[in-house]
């Protein structure tokens, strides 16, 4: 079996390889640079590109450049950086260009520090550039789903021809575990009807963002929204761990689900009804099982390392129907399980904190 | 203005034009852009590169460069037509690759990417036009308005302790190392037309050659932005402009370079190539049958830098995964590390791995004082503590945990560096907590030390440790 033993941000790279990513443009930072440590000693080995950019901007851009060919591209950074590319990740999308962008999500705002946090949620899932723009964006737990859901998000990319989004934070990336190497996806993907890639085949495509007229560009804007409403119906990823019988539905994503699996067991032994539910993909969001588990659920928990913005998410989804608590840590501090066996006590026993 | 004789490089109708003229061109009268796309158009259908020419618009009066150009079209985000024209070029080396840009998008907004194509030598034609103004946004100051020179952000003239000086980019530009060809051309009379047409020319036929990079800076009018009509524009722009912005030759190298010397490698996507390359990286150990695992093991391993911490997690990690079981590594990393230590937390686990931290190990290796004060009292009871008392004179609570004390260091002295202590403590650990057979570590070993001469010595280390603890039993 094809198997290593490697961080998450290499098994990043690993995955990209295998969805047939030729090149990589990034700019150093911390968290996240072990990716392009990464894509700078394999892609050029195998004939594609990596450069590094001059700054994030550049590397979204070039990023736009390669996309706007109908080759698969990445770029990857940390918050910091992060913003810096969505004046990009705004391009492509506008341009509907199919690309992947990783974020390896660090204490904010501002400069913060380098230690993980989820403070990014509402830059990832609600925009973050201008204009009417969704990224998709897939939140893997481990270094298997780096690289498991880096070569899914090419895949989703390429089908809805838009910038899809890796969320992670320091903990999953800097984390070694098992990656099973993956098989090189077959090329099955032709994008010569719009791309402009250099040949005379695609000669006639222009790659452009630009739509002066308003009808115009309004209707670009509804087609753009129906293929997010397209995303919405058939995309939704999560995953659910003892949740179908649960009083107590926790939601969490990233390195919380591994810390709050880790207490479900622990409070089941204590007799508190605790589920755990997962979104793996964070845009689209898991809704409609989360409006579902208010048949069975007595309470929501939102768990995250921010100061609340996936419970916003969770929210909308419960519509009032239960009551939706929320846990969070920032600034790098990681809540530890004995604290989240606390407050699953508090909600599910009413007590106070 | 009408594009008379309209050049082969032009689409025959501008069907992408908004509005009902699609013969002419969205320039103002008197404009240098209209030129400037003609030379640009002629060269590539005479060179006959149209078919694999890509032409990336800016943001300016030529955001619509994609109207007129018969060839591939990007439009490019403000400042960044050399990134996207880097990018198209690296991953088709075999296109011809314009960035078209004015000079507010190259000298102001997009001078990083601007000063860092150059210095890459990427082997792209960037044509600048320098009209001293931002035309498209309503007449603003731009980089390389004139001193005086009025604009809609410099009502009263540009002033040099206000506003800076117009900046001269071809000379900036051309003291970088990488560039093949870098000049100065002018819209202005006939000869100067003259020479800007063959510039154009010129920097288009090095790109083809595979010679690098190429920056032509064209002086141009902007009679609307200047509010002069185009006659006095012109004459504006050869009396004043010139004596701001020479023209001439600034760098050419083009006769000294090899053809084809700045062209980078590409390959397609092969996905043979691709496996074959990944299959490279897997892991070595070699596959074993998967070997139980007495009990779950979450360990923190805590010591100084420098004493082989994190690879003595690497180490059982790499066992536990050759045995087939539930692996997770994890470094300190930001808040947790403090005052020179290094620690890691490891789970090798029968099953699915909850949290890669380990908050409560069962078994706890602390190789320095401060990390069994830090790390002490989080052991769950009955916990295994390894301790090297060749370092660490603290002890641990003995009535709730089950301390090892070994001597590590002294036992890795006499092996032969101090250096493999932390290979003496994964003996230990094995042998107190009997998580996976001795030969079946020792074999590991062998297997995940990359370096042969060494791993004699690993196994003598491993072994004492081992050895030490089953007969202190
Ligand atoms: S505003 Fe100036 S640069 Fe723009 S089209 Fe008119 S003359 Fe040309």
């Amino acid at each position: 079996m094809a198997r290593q033993f490697m961080k998450g941000n290499d098994a990043i790279v690993v995955g990209a390889l295998a969805a047939g990513c030729r090149a990589y443009y990034g700019y150093p930072i911390t968290p996240a640079s072990e990716i392009a440590h990464a894509a700078a000693l394999h892609f050029p080995a195998l004939g594609g590109v990596f450069i590094q950019a001059e700054s994030e901007v550049a590397a979204m851009n070039m990023v736009y450049g390669t996309a706007g060919m109908g080759v698969r591209t990445m770029t990857a950074s940390s918050s910091p950086g992060f913003s810096l590319k969505q004046e990009g990740l705004s391009y492509a999308a506008g341009a509907e260009l199919p690309c992947v962008v990783v974020n390896i999500v660090r204490g904010g705002p501002g400069l913060g520090n380098i230690a993980p946090e989820q403070g990014d949620y509402f830059q990832i899932t609600k925009g973050g550039g201008h204009g009417n723009y969704r990224l998709i964006a897939l939140a893997p737990n481990g270094a298997q789903e780096m690289c498991d859901l880096t070569m899914h998000a090419f895949e989703l990319a390429d089908k809805y021809r838009n910038p899809a989004c890796i969320m992670a934070d320091g903990i999953t990336g800097q984390m070694m575990e098992v990656v099973e190497i993956p098989k090189a996806l077959p090329k099955t993907w032709d994008h010569t009807s719009w791309c402009v890639d250099g040949t005379p085949g695609t000669a006639g495509n222009l790659v452009s963002s630009i739509i002066l007229e308003p009808l115009e560009l309004e209707a670009h804007n509804l087609k753009l929204e129906a293929k997010y409403e397209q995303i919405r119906n058939h995309e939704v990823m999560f995953e659910k761990y003892a949740v179908d019988d649960a009083d107590l539905v926790v939601v969490a994503y990233g390195v919380v689900s591994r810390i709050v699996y880790s207490t479900v067991d622990q409070a089941r032994a204590e007799g508190l009804k605790v589920g755990l539910l997962r979104p793996i993909t964070v845009w689209p969001f898991p809704s409609a099982v989360i409006t579902s588990l208010c048949a069975t659920a007595k309470a929501f928990l939102a768990v995250e390392l921010s100061t609340g913005q996936m419970v916003e998410d969770v929210r909308l989804a419960v519509e009032g129907r239960k009551p939706v608590h929320f846990y969070g840590r920032c600034g790098g501090v990681v809540p530890g399980g004995d604290e989240l066996l606390a407050e699953y006590r508090r909600v599910l026993g009413g007590g106070s904190r | 203005m009408k594009t008379y004789e309209k050049s082969g490089g032009f689409f025959p109708v501008f069907e992408r034009k908004t509005g009902p003229a699609k013969d002419a061109t969205h320039y103002c009268p008197g404009c240098g852009h209209g030129n400037v796309h003609k030379m640009i158009a002629e060269a590539l259908e005479e060179f006959g590169l149209l078919g694999r020419s890509v032409f990336v618009s800016p943001v300016g009066c030529s955001v619509f460069g994609y109207y007129y150009f018969n060839c591939g079209n990007f439009q490019a985000a403000h400042g960044r037509a050399p990134a996207v024209a880097t990018a198209v070029k690296r991953t088709n080396p075999d296109s011809i690759v314009i960035s078209y840009q004015g000079d507010g998008d190259l000298a102001a907004i997009g001078t990083a990417e601007t000063i860092h194509t150059a210095n890459r030598g990427e082997n792209i034609c960037v044509f600048f036009v320098n009209n001293a103004i931002y035309g498209m946004t309503g007449g603003q100051m731009a980089p390389t308005t004139m001193i005086g020179q009025r604009s809609t952000t410099t009502p009263q003239g540009r002033i040099e302790t206000v506003h800076g000086n117009p900046i001269r980019m071809a000379e900036m530009l051309a003291t970088l190392p990488a560039p093949t060809y870098i000049e100065r051309v002018a819209i202005g009379d006939s000869k100067h037309i003259m020479k800007a047409r063959k510039a154009i020319r010129k920097a288009i036929r090095i790109q083809a050659e595979g010679k690098g990079y190429s920056f032509v800076e064209i002086v141009s009018a902007c009679p609307t932005g200047w509010k002069m009509d185009p006659v006095h524009a012109r004459e504006w722009l050869l009396e004043d402009m010139l004596k701001v912005f020479p023209l001439g030759v600034f760098k050419d190298e083009s006769d000294s370079r090899e053809e084809d010397s700045w062209l980078r490698r590409y390959d397609a996507y092969d996905p043979a190539v691709v496996d074959e390359y990944l299959d490279r990286l897997k892991s070595t150990l070699g596959d074993a049958e998967p070997v139980a695992l007495a009990e779950d093991l979450h360990c923190k391993f805590a010591g100084f830098g420098g004493q082989g911490i994190l690879t003595l997690g690497l180490l059982l990690s790499q066992i536990g995964m050759r045995a087939g079981q539930h692996v997770s590594w994890f470094p300190a990393y930001g808040p947790e590390m403090r005052g020179g230590t290094a620690n890691c937390s490891v789970n090798v686990c029968g099953s699915r791995i909850g949290t890669p931290l380990v908050e409560t190990p069962n078994v706890l290796v602390v190789m320095n004082q401060p990390s069994l004060d830090a790390f002490e009292k989080e052991v769950v009871d009955g916990g295994v503590i390894i301790i090297d008392t060749t370092i660490v004179e603290g002890r641990p609570d003995d009535k709730r945990l089950r301390p090892v004390l070994i001597p590590a260091t002294a036992i890795a002295d006499e092996v032969g560096t101090a250096k493999i202590a932390n290979v003496v403590v994964l003996g230990a650990l094995v042998a107190a907590t009997g998580c996976f057979p001795r030969a079946f570590c020792e074999d590991t070993l062998r297997a995940a030390i990359k370096k042969r001469s060494l791993v004699d010595m690993n196994i003598d280390a491993f072994g004492r440790g081992y050895e030490f603890v089953k007969n202190a039993r």
